[in-house]
């Protein structure tokens, strides 16, 4: 049995429909086993919509949808117990306290157990695995933001699901919080237990998180692959300062090693302070976000 | 343990939990002190004024109206919880966990069931003590008035699950409060009912408010007090049928509304109600 090679995230030609609007579009990629995949895109890009109806939370126009082997369009609550919900906002259970909230609705899960996984987690060492021990017996209202995105993780691992739906998790937190958040996700994918599906509208994220990553815009996928293979696709222009003769130069290129070697072997040691800058991921991403929307005009 | 029966339990223990908040926080310890108080203090002025030439003091034909009535805050109570966390993603986060609302429900029907309970016990005992001419002594009252409450929650708490289903946010569900007082003008709560126009005692016979009164009134008032009620009698049968027909329309169609309602929550659902509810405070 191959089990890193199943697919757990099956979406082939997704299509959301809102009047006469198309928010979402042939939306076709799949995640296997183990798997952090990034669903990257700007801000109403599709990115929830499409998380949404992964869950089970929205129904879709049109397409195939398999998660966990289910249409989540008619799951069962077995179905559910396999599943791991972060959303974008929880502002609930504002009076309970941390462990109280951890240990009711891991109770949910008890009926689930399997002698593999013991479900639920148990509720202190889930506090502690988010790093909030210390805050177990604070109100939820109390929580900063950080520490509350913590406990929406927590609450979200609680029945420990085969599968995490993360929705922009880090939206809102602070250098630090985003930081700590982002070595959990990495602790968590680092054990090959649990597949994890993460939206954000954040490049340096997603290239740090995800195995994988999805490019959404508009609507539509206009890119999918590892970070270096979407380096790769689009190469995007360098760029290249120097002096000569006390002048300064700046020039774009795709190829900058060429530029520079050309350069030398025309004006030799008359070159100065030479600056090679490489073109980052992110400015491959906005390349590829840019030339989807010119071409969508 | 089936998966099912967690959820009944984990409800079980949400119920008892909302319960002791609702019971360790000062601000709704004060709400549940406030209008017990202000009523008996009323009930208390009027404790000697006598009511027309019928021979009973205002405040003992009162008491136990009050009463009745305040069974049916439990509805209220239901319809306001439901509204205001789908508002703020309780019920989402219920819908994410398996068989969630089975236990998010269970534990509403605990925790308000609870609370109208103990409410009406902060209102009751005190009131016994400062209005005279109730009757407590025998078993037959006790026995009737546990049966008028809990079939008036039976009957009102599944009406207060539908209300808050329907209502799209805590401000437009501040609405329903507005027929509420008018149904309690008509009740007879505060005034005996055939003292009332022939066609609004007929409105009023409709609403399980009326009976409730009418129930409360028979367990604690003397026998001789029915003769200011319809055809001068306590109409236990009809107290039964009408809170009974109440109570299975209630249950057929609450989980029928509540599951439409679950099944359009979504997290863009919430934050949309959430950033119409801050544009209003902003």
């Amino acid at each position: 049995m191959n089990t890193a090679e199943e697919v757990v995230l099956d979406v082939e030609g997704l299509r959301m429909r809102y009047g006469t609007t198309d928010v979402l579009r042939e939306v076709t990629f799949r995640a296997r086993r183990g798997e952090v995949l990034a669903l990257l895109g700007p801000n109403g890009a599709g990115k929830t919509t499409t998380i949404e109806i992964l869950e089970g939370f929205r129904m879709r126009s049109a397409g195939r949808v398999s998660v966990l082997g289910a249409d989540p369009a008619h799951a069962t609550e077995d179905w559910r117990a396999r599943i791991g919900v972060v959303l974008q906002s929880w502002r609930d259970h504002g009076k309970w306290r941390v462990r109280e909230v951890l240990a009711h609705l891991g109770a949910f899960y008890a009926g689930y157990t399997t002698e593999r996984v013991p479900r639920p987690w148990d509720a202190d060492e889930l506090i502690a695995a988010v790093g909030l021990t210390g805050h177990a017996d604070k109100k939820i209202r109390m929580l900063s933001g950080g520490q509350r995105r913590r406990l929406d993780v927590a609450i979200g691992l609680v029945g420990r699901p085969e599968l995490l739906f993360l929705d922009e998790p880090t939206a809102g937190l602070d250098p630090q919080a985003r930081r700590e958040f982002h070595e959990l996700v990495r602790g968590l994918a680092g054990s090959r237990e649990t597949t994890i599906l993460l939206t954000t509208h954040d490049l340096d994220e997603a290239e740090k998180l995800a195995g994988r990553i999805v490019i959404l815009d508009g609507g539509r996928i206009i890119a999918d692959g590892t970070a270096e293979e979407l380096a790769r696709r689009i190469t995007g222009e360098d760029e290249v300062r120097w002096t000569l003769d006390g002048q300064r130069f700046t020039r774009s290129t795709r190829d900058s090693t060429a530029l520079v070697f050309d350069l030398f072997e025309r004006h030799g040691r008359r070159i100065g302070e030479l600056e090679v800058r490489r073109s980052s991921l992110e400015d491959t991403y906005l390349a590829l976000v840019r030339q989807a929307e010119g071409a969508a005009r | 343990m089936s998966p099912a029966a967690a959820a009944v339990r984990a409800g079980w223990t949400r119920g008892l939990i909302e319960l002791r908040q609702s019971f360790t926080n000062g601000a709704e310890l004060f709400a549940h002190f406030l209008w017990p108080g202000l009523t008996l203090a009323v009930a208390w002025w009027l404790r000697d004024v006598p009511f027309g030439d019928s021979g009973y003091p205002l405040g003992t034909l009162l008491l136990p109206s009050i009463l009745g009535m305040n069974v049916a805050n439990g509805m209220i109570a239901m319809s306001q919880q439901l509204t205001a966390e789908r508002e703020d993603g309780t019920l989402l986060r219920a819908k994410a966990v398996p068989h969630g609302m089975l236990g998010y429900l269970t534990g509403k029907v605990v925790s308000v069931a609870g609370g109208t309970v103990a409410d009406l016990a902060i209102f009751l005992i005190p009131g016994l003590l400062i209005v005279p001419g109730l009757v407590t002594g025998n078993l037959a009252s006790w026995l009737t008035l546990a049966w008028v409450v809990a079939l008036g929650l039976v009957a009102t708490l599944p009406a207060g699950a539908v209300l808050g289903s329907m209502f799209g946010s805590a401000r437009a569900q501040g609405l329903i409060m507005l027929p509420f007082l008018g149904l309690i003008a008509i009740s007879g709560i505060f005034y005996p009912i055939s003292s009332l126009p022939g066609w609004l005692q007929g409105v009023a016979q409709v609403f399980p408010l009326y009976w409730l009164g009418l129930g409360t009134r028979s367990a604690l008032l003397p026998d001789s007090a029915a003769a200011l009620e319809i055809g001068g009698s306590w109409r236990h049968l009809e107290t039964a049928a009408a809170l009974g027909v109440w109570a299975v329309a209630g249950l057929l169609l609450a989980p029928v509304v509540l599951r439409r309602m679950a099944r359009r929550e979504s997290g863009s659902n919430v934050a949309a109600r959430r950033e119409r509810a801050l544009r209003r405070i902003g």
